[in-house]
């Protein structure tokens, strides 16, 4: 459904993105990750027909961004980073207006359906300027869905959602990425590894992995880290576990809680509660962190890397 | 063309879910009363000793001086505000051309106008009564094409002023300059460069003498209808180019 080939974007004299070449099949949700000014948004653009790119194609829904840009997107469900709406209109007014520019057939019903899907029928006669970020953010998914589009890119879906709602919108996008091919930016790992098949990571305009997220995590993570907190002063607590064979990187928390990781394929946490409690602590808190995009990130292009 | 009418018909009904349609409006209906007003007086003062009938073409000769200054602010926010709110993300990834986009919002404050020039017919509807047989309604309605052959050039050329800019009061002030000059200052090189050629030239170009000087005395000349359609064309023209650049930056 989406396949990119040799795509290169240039701001003036600033490549933002460079040669990337991908593929998304139909039923697939595919995640793009990348810290901000990786060249996600603007990737997402060029493929949504909102930009032609310096170099290289792309193909979405069979037709060519730039040769057959109404065609493509005609068949996109596309919704911005900042989600940009018009303040000073009505909800429903408004979904069927960008309805209308879709020529939808019975487009009120339509309307009244995706108010459904993302839960805002109570307010659909309310103003867009009165609603709450995460409400927004919900109406710009529903302006996403009103055509039945057959690819569907978000750009940052669930920024800005409370938690209950990042779970509706994850278990959302996940039945629609049943039938449709779905590519969603965003820089939470464990969003990624929630809802996508398959993961490509961008950095610096140029993907440095791709991959299932379950492999993913497996090639990236060499270390775990854990945190631990227990009653009494963290310096003592740090000099204790720094006693257990293979931990290491052992940090002190402003907050008084000690951070410490070990190897992969080894789990201290035993030993080291075990020798916690052996030292008299009363320990309050022993639990994993999860790895975060920013280490992967320092994994994949962090000096450490190069050498290996 | 159904996408220009989707884009025209939100513009139109958004104009009257803010103030500044209604200042405009205002303005434009309370100067114009004014004004028909100080005609009534004065003709039924001279109409004694025999003087001529009214005529209402003084008022759309006004209406349009007032839409130099006041059309800049119907225009200004029309595309400069789509981008700086980002909305204009959403319109370049519908399945809209760029053109449509454009068109659809001259069209909207196309409409917008003529709701105000169809609210101003009250006033040769007015005039009519006080006059024996009738006005005359050809001169009217030669009027009222000029009248709106030159909003739609103001509001084509606002419209594609408003699409080069994100901020809507530096539209605002380019276009006033633009329609300021066009009316008032192209054809002061005519005045000397009398009898010949080149002065002409410059005449043809003032946006105020294809209304004042034939439409609204009555004369409809195709040099006149393809002058303000030109300008229109243009300012359409320069919107979607604007919007294109905007694509590739």
């Amino acid at each position: 459904m989406i396949k990119v080939s040799g795509l290169t974007k240039d701001y003036g004299a600033r490549r933002a993105i460079s040669n990337l070449n991908f593929d998304a099949q139909q039923g697939e949700i595919v995640g793009f990750l990348g810290p901000n000014g990786a060249g996600k948004t603007t990737t997402l653009r060029i493929l949504t027909g909102y930009m032609p790119p310096t170099d290289g194609e792309a193909i979405v829904a069979g037709y060519d961004v730039v040769e057959e840009s109404i065609e493509v997107r005609k068949r996109v469900g596309y919704l911005p980073e900042t989600v940009p709406l018009y303040t000073d209109m009505v909800v429903f007014d408004y979904l069927k207006f960008m309805g209308d520019l879709r020529k939808i057939p019975n487009v009120e019903s339509r309307v009244d359906e995706v108010l459904d899907m993302v839960g805002l029928t109570d307010r659909a006669e309310g103003y867009i300027g009165n609603l709450s970020k995460g409400m927004r953010q919900r109406i710009g998914l529903a302006q996403a869905l009103l055509h039945r589009p057959e690819v569907l890119i978000l750009d940052e879906p669930t920024i800005g959602l409370d938690p209950g709602q990042v779970v509706e919108v994850r278990e959302l996008i996940r039945e629609i990425g049943k039938e449709r091919t779905v590519l969603l930016s965003t820089h939470l790992l464990n969003e990624a590894q929630n809802i996508c098949d398959r993961v490509l990571i961008i950095n610096q305009g140029k993907i440095v992995a791709e991959d299932t997220t379950e492999n993913l995590q497996a090639r990236l993570i060499g270390a775990e880290r854990v945190v631990i907190r227990v009653r009494g002063e963290a310096d003592d607590l740090a000099k204790t576990i720094q006693q257990v064979k293979g931990v290491q990187g052992v940090e002190t928390k402003p907050d008084g809680a000690v951070e410490f990781e070990f190897s992969s394929g080894k789990d201290l946490r035993p030993e080291v509660a075990k020798k916690v409690i052996g030292s008299g602590y009363d320990l309050l808190e022993l639990r994993p962190l999860g790895m975060s995009l920013e280490e992967i990130f320092l994994e994949l292009t962090g000096p450490d890397n190069k050498k290996k | 063309m159904r996408n220009i009418w989707t884009i025209a018909k939100r513009e139109y009904d958004n104009y009257f879910s803010g103030p500044l349609a209604y200042v405009v409006a205002f303005a434009v209906l309370f100067l114009l009363g004014i004004y028909f007003a100080l005609i009534m007086f004065f003709t039924s003062q001279s109409a004694a000793m025999g003087g001529p009938a009214p005529e209402s073409t003084p008022l759309n000769w006004l209406f349009v001086f007032l839409m130099i200054f006041l059309s800049p602010a119907l225009t200004m926010r029309l595309l400069s505000d789509e981008a700086r709110m980002g909305t204009l993300e959403l319109l370049l990834t519908a399945p809209i051309r760029d053109f449509e986009l454009v068109a659809g919002k001259w069209l909207g404050a196309l409409m917008f106008i003529l709701t105000l020039a169809a609210a101003t017919l009250v006033f040769p509807i007015i005039l009519n009564n006080f006059v024996q047989p009738s006005i005359d309604w050809r001169l009217v309605i030669s009027s009222y094409i000029g009248l709106i052959l030159v909003c739609s050039a103001l509001l084509g050329l606002g419209v594609g002023i408003s699409a080069i800019f994100t901020n809507q009061f530096a539209a605002f002030f380019t276009t006033l300059g633009l329609f300021f000059f066009l009316w008032f200052m192209i054809s002061l090189p005519a005045g000397l460069l009398q009898g010949g050629q080149g002065g002409e030239v410059f005449k043809y170009l003032s946006l105020s003498s294809h209304f004042t000087e034939s439409m609204n005395n009555g004369t409809i000349k195709l040099g006149d209808i393809v002058y303000y359609l030109s300008l229109t064309a243009l300012g359409l023209f320069t919107g979607t180019t604007a919007i294109e650049i905007r694509r590739w930056r």
